[in-house]
């Protein structure tokens, strides 16, 4: 008893001794202290008081909603959920997204963890064979029984989803032959990739949407016609590969001469000598880069609303201006803040997860 | 020169086509030529298209139509502009008011993100945690959500005119906008700016007078209060001396609406308050690496020397900082100006909003405008590549 007392006036003396240092190490610091309790104190506050508080949990349309002084709308959410996720996919055929979801988790996660045997596979499942499955679940396939979706009822996350992840597989291979062209010898391909580069970094990605779905057509013979969806998805993963092709310029910047001329002097062909000796070492460097302009593209996939697609935050818009039967002050805060917590998660995973990986590979190159 | 060597030599020009293949030097030319004509090809149909297509849909290429007569209105304007100016003057209204977000947003990102930056990196755990949330937060969401949010979730569920919210100082906010007082200045105002050129100049002189003490004499004379003095109380001064020469446009609260002042438009609000909290949280992260990247010696041989916490900070870390930290700068504030087209998304006039979105809907000249506008924007980008050149050569380490 007396022992457990003193180790309790132990860990009291540490957490005081903590705060002396950490908190009111000197007036200046306690002043700051204080001031951070205030501006604590009111965030949450404000947060539990509008999220929990004064928030509506229940009903099927606004009415509780319209209440004056309710906080959150969190109904709008629960029965909007499907309508989020899915946008207005057929109900009867949701377990193809989700099929295609699982099997994407299936490649994903056993590529992502280090150490797991047979990554060539994986990788070759997830370039090649998820993709031709993917494109056949999602729009359909008559040969198949199953039906038809076309794109313009896809919708919300899904459509998220799909922009961000064609935009990465598309932007990376086209990102790394970006970057090696514009430090090739041949002056011709050096200078199209830098014109290239330059051009797309110069301007925002709101003008190449624009030029996707405006000009676009026009330069293509009458009788051609493009998916919205699809001009959108070229206008991503160009844009992204012209970011790409700088991180990944980084990476072959700081290999050291002497590997491309080992290369050479073993009789290595120049695709040998890239993918064998100097994109392996230069990609690995680069990895937070890479990681980097991911966040990035997944966050600016909320662009394409702009274009007329209903992306989640395209369709969470749509449902919060013309739903009448939603009408409320909050419903809109409630929307964002929904789809602000899912594009959140996302992205703070992945950059947890850059993160991560970095230092396990920093330790790697310790030792 | 051996037999053997002589031998090959002689055979040179007889080599067949799979040694013109293998040789490295006439790969490349091949290449060349064969992207180069695929290249001609590809803007050749490209062009022919365009023709094709335009003339389908009968419309004439050329910027004609910038000399037309727009007949649109726009919300806000820096220059005089009426539905009866043609579409060239959109089009540098659009251009202007773009510039004006990306000025007040730079300026007010860079405070904030200082601020976190430095707040980032404070001893008290507190403080820094604060900034770690607000960073990590802001930076994972899309900016265009955070505009919406700004401008739907917030602005647009002020109180109606009627109902403002009343501030001090006669200003008051509702869902039209921010209603400020608009200062009227008399004739007499010339007085005061001239005070305080005077004051500036004066100051600038004690200031380059105290380093002069100060290195033939080793003394520091304090200069705070003369430096404040000058700048500060030379123009008040005049100003009272002037009898107050302002007067202010006070907002009225009508029946319906507010009447008179200065208004601040909603979408502005929401632009620069959206971009800037965005691109402030950025910018906190390259500060933050900036003071870091300042190494540990140079700190501890400043107070070896016996210079104070602020003085450290300001004559040795933040000048070897800046040095880190003003390239990626740049860049963030490039990206603001290039966010800054998400303005269409919430109806602000900018540049892509008025003339890629209103005056293209108009006139359908896809081609002109769109290249008009990106056109702004890779100037704007090679402006800012030229000043970085320029900045890096200036500050470069010379290594010795």
């Amino acid at each position: 008893m007396q022992r457990m007392r003193d180790m309790d006036r132990t860990s009291w003396q540490v957490a005081i001794q903590w705060a002396q240092v950490n908190l009111f190490s000197s007036w200046w610091s306690t002043a700051l202290t204080l001031f951070g309790l205030l501006i604590s104190y009111w965030i949450i506050h404000a947060v539990v008081d509008w999220a929990i508080i004064r928030a509506v949990f229940t009903g099927s349309d606004g009415s509780a909603c319209r209440v004056p002084g309710a906080g959150a709308c969190w109904p709008f959410i629960t029965n909007k959920f499907k309508l989020f996720m899915y946008g207005r996919y057929p109900l009867d055929e949701l377990w193809r997204v989700n099929l295609t979801y699982v099997l994407a988790l299936a490649g994903l996660v056993p590529l992502m963890l280090p150490g797991v045997p047979g990554k060539l596979w994986l990788s070759i499942y997830m370039l090649v064979v998820f993709p031709i499955i993917a494109y056949f679940l999602l729009t359909g396939a008559e040969w198949l029984g199953l039906p038809i979706v076309t794109t313009d009822l896809w919708g919300g996350l899904l459509v998220t989803l799909v922009v961000a992840c064609v935009g990465i597989a598309a932007s990376f291979p086209i990102g790394i032959v970006l970057a090696l062209a514009r430090r090739s010898e041949l002056p011709l391909i050096k200078w199209l990739a830098i014109i290239f580069i330059e051009f797309v970094r110069g301007v925002p990605l709101v003008t190449v949407l624009f030029f996707a779905s405006v000009m676009l057509p026009l330069f293509l013979p009458e009788n051609v016609t493009f998916d919205k969806l699809l001009r959108a998805l070229i206008g991503v993963a160009l844009f992204a590969a012209a970011y790409m092709a700088e991180v990944v310029r980084g990476g072959l910047q700081a290999i050291p001469r002497g590997q491309f001329e080992a290369a050479d002097a073993l009789g290595m062909s120049y695709p040998q000598k890239m993918g064998l000796i100097v994109l392996p070492q230069a990609l690995k460097l680069v990895i937070p880069g890479i990681v980097n302009s991911f966040i990035a593209l997944f966050k600016d996939t909320s662009l394409v609303l702009i274009i007329g697609l209903f992306d989640l935050l395209g369709i969470v818009k749509q449902a919060i201006q013309s739903d009448a039967k939603w009408f409320a002050p909050q419903t809109a805060a409630t929307g964002y803040v929904f789809a602000a917590f899912v594009f959140w998660l996302f992205c703070f995973g992945m950059s947890r997860y850059s993160a991560w990986l970095e230092t396990r590979l920093n330790s790697g190159q310790r030792h | 020169m051996t037999r053997a060597t002589k031998a090959r030599a002689d055979q040179r020009p007889s080599r067949s086509l799979t040694d013109y293949f293998y040789d490295p030097k006439s790969r490349g030319i091949m290449l060349q030529l064969t992207v180069a004509v695929i290249l001609i090809w590809l803007i050749w149909s490209v062009v022919d298209n365009t023709i094709r297509n335009l003339e389908a849909q009968g419309i004439a290429a050329g910027f004609g139509f910038l000399r037309n007569t727009s007949g649109f209105d726009i919300s806000q304007s820096l220059i005089s502009y009426t539905s009866t100016d043609t579409h060239g003057r959109a089009f540098l209204v659009g251009l202007l008011n773009t510039l004006l977000v990306a000025v007040v947003g730079v300026v007010l990102a860079t405070v904030i993100g200082f601020v976190i930056g430095i707040a980032r990196l404070s001893q008290n755990w507190l403080v820094s945690t604060l900034a770690a949330v607000y960073i990590e937060t802001i930076r994972n969401v899309p900016p265009l959500l955070m505009l919406f949010a700004v401008y739907f979730g917030v602005i647009k569920t002020l109180p109606r005119p009627r109902d403002s919210i009343e501030f001090p100082f006669a200003t008051y906010l509702n869902l039209r906008g921010l209603y400020l007082p608009r200062p009227i200045w008399d004739e007499a105002i010339w007085f005061v700016l001239l005070a305080f050129v005077i004051g500036f100049i004066a100051a600038f002189w004690i200031n380059r007078r105290a380093k002069k003490i100060q290195i033939e004499t080793g003394v520091q004379p304090r200069v705070l209060f003369p430096v404040l003095g000058c700048v500060l109380g030379l123009p008040a001064l005049a100003f009272v001396l002037a009898g107050f020469p302002v007067s202010f446009d006070v907002p009225q609260l009508g029946r319906f609406n507010l009447r008179g002042g200065f208004v601040i438009s909603p979408e502005f609000i929401a632009l620069v308050s959206g971009l800037t909290l965005y691109t402030a949280a950025f910018i906190a992260e390259i500060v933050r690496s900036g003071i870091l990247s300042v190494p540990k010696g140079q700190r501890e041989a400043a107070s070896a020397l016996g210079l104070r916490d602020g003085q450290v900070m300001r004559l040795i870390i933040i000048p070897q900082a800046l040095r880190v930290i003003i390239p990626p700068l740049t860049n963030q504030y490039l990206n603001l100006t290039k966010n800054s087209s998400l303005a269409v998304a919430i109806g602000y006039p900018d540049l892509v909003s008025v003339f890629a979105g209103t005056v293209l809907n108009l006139t359908n000249q896809a081609v002109e405008v769109i290249i008009m506008t990106m056109a702004v924007y890779l100037s704007l980008s090679l402006l800012t590549s030229v000043f970085m050149n320029w900045f890096n050569a200036r500050v470069a380490l010379v290594e010795r």
